[in-house]
């Protein structure tokens, strides 16, 4: 994927210069290693500044929300499914978009990473397979597969399915994999068990909201975890309160979650909270038949009312 | 999310259908009752200043 920085840079280039878009948001080297941040790039000059390779895992159709002005933007598979979603959901409008696709082979997990190898990482480099980490005394060499994000190794959408055009050929969807082993483990739990995992789970939380707001799907102008007329939720550290936050942002998530992994990604704690959005998706395809943000055509599941949907449980 | 099953019901009453809403509130209460007293989704902490 390293590869893809020059055709990226280019594409960037064609698009300022023939003002076929105001904007290009891609990605940038962050100021530390497997931390690239999102940039946005207005003027020809500027597109030296972007770069592509296994550490781009922050959703960039979160900078779309209400944008006005026509904008190119580089999408990986889960990007995409976002983009679609803003689509869907009326957040941006697709004459507005250039979208170029990115086939993505996975990002890897920083924090993997860091717990694999000692000492402050200085640099990290990659090629299409391996990953090597350098730290002040050593230097490590890693199979890419065993350190990608766990959303990326389970995921089933690596090519884009919304673009103009893509920097690449598509690359191999992976086949056979089982997406839900963890969630149906605590399925089968009993409700006492279910509530120490839970409780286990969140108890780091700091209620920060990183992960809300690098959530591409959390764009309403207040969140309910904000107002305080009526006040929702408690503002504090409370377990049942941070409980309340993470199972009611999920909910908001349901049928609209493509899992790809920014709210874990930008844990400072490290929750895996899509254990949570993974549950509503797993439901949503048994019950729905739905996967989020493959079509614009389409009507979300939980938009559309259709007679044989499940109501068992109603009463 | 370590909820009781029984503990949580759905049901779509018309305004109307007043016996049915007596029914549905009957069983409700009776199916929480034999759970028992919710001590999973409570405040422990809470305080009062």
């Amino acid at each position: 994927m390293i590869a893809y920085t020059d055709k990226i840079r280019e594409i960037a280039s064609r698009l300022l210069k023939d003002c076929q878009v105001e904007m290009v948001i891609g990605f940038r080297k962050g100021t530390m290693p497997m931390m690239n941040e999102p940039c946005f790039v207005t003027r020809e000059e500027d597109v030296s500044s972007l770069v592509w390779d296994s550490n781009c895992g922050i959703n960039l159709a979160n900078y779309l929300t209400e944008r006005k002005e026509k904008i190119a933007i580089f999408a990986k598979g889960c990007d995409s499914r976002n983009i679609v979603n803003h689509i869907v959901e009326n957040k941006i409008q697709r004459d507005q978009l250039h979208i170029v696709g990115v086939p993505c082979t996975g990002m890897i997990d920083k924090r993997k990473i860091a717990a694999l190898v000692e000492g402050e990482i200085l640099e990290v480099s990659e090629t299409d397979t391996t990953i090597k980490v350098k730290t002040a005394d050593a230097e490590s060499l890693f199979d890419k597969a065993e350190v990608l994000q766990q959303n990326c190794a389970l995921c089933a959408h690596r090519n884009p399915v919304i673009f103009d055009e893509t920097v690449a050929d598509p690359v191999e969807e992976q086949t056979g994999i089982d997406r839900y082993a963890d969630v149906r483990e605590i399925e089968e739990m009993d409700s006492e068990q279910q509530w120490q995992f839970f409780e286990d789970l969140l108890a780091p939380c700091i209620r920060c909201y990183a992960c809300r707001n690098a959530c591409p799907l959390c764009y309403c102008p207040t969140c309910f975890v904000d107002e305080s007329k009526p006040q929702w939720v408690g503002k504090g550290q409370d377990p049942i309160d941070v409980r309340t936050f993470h199972f009611l942002r999920a909910y908001h998530c349901a049928g609209r979650c493509t899992d790809c992994g920014a709210c874990q990604r930008a844990c400072p704690v490290g929750i895996n909270m899509r254990l949570l959005t993974r549950k509503l998706e797993k439901d949503c395809q048994e019950q729905f038949d739905w996967e989020a943000g493959l079509s614009t055509e389409k009507r979300p599941a939980l938009d559309a009312y259709q007679p044989n949907d499940p109501g068992d449980f109603i009463k | 999310m370590g909820v009781e099953p029984g503990r949580v019901h759905f049901s779509w009453v018309s305004s109307a259908e007043s016996t049915k809403f007596v029914t549905v509130v009957k069983q409700v209460t009776d199916a929480v009752k034999a759970i028992g007293p919710n001590r999973n989704y409570v405040k422990k902490n809470l305080k009062v200043a």
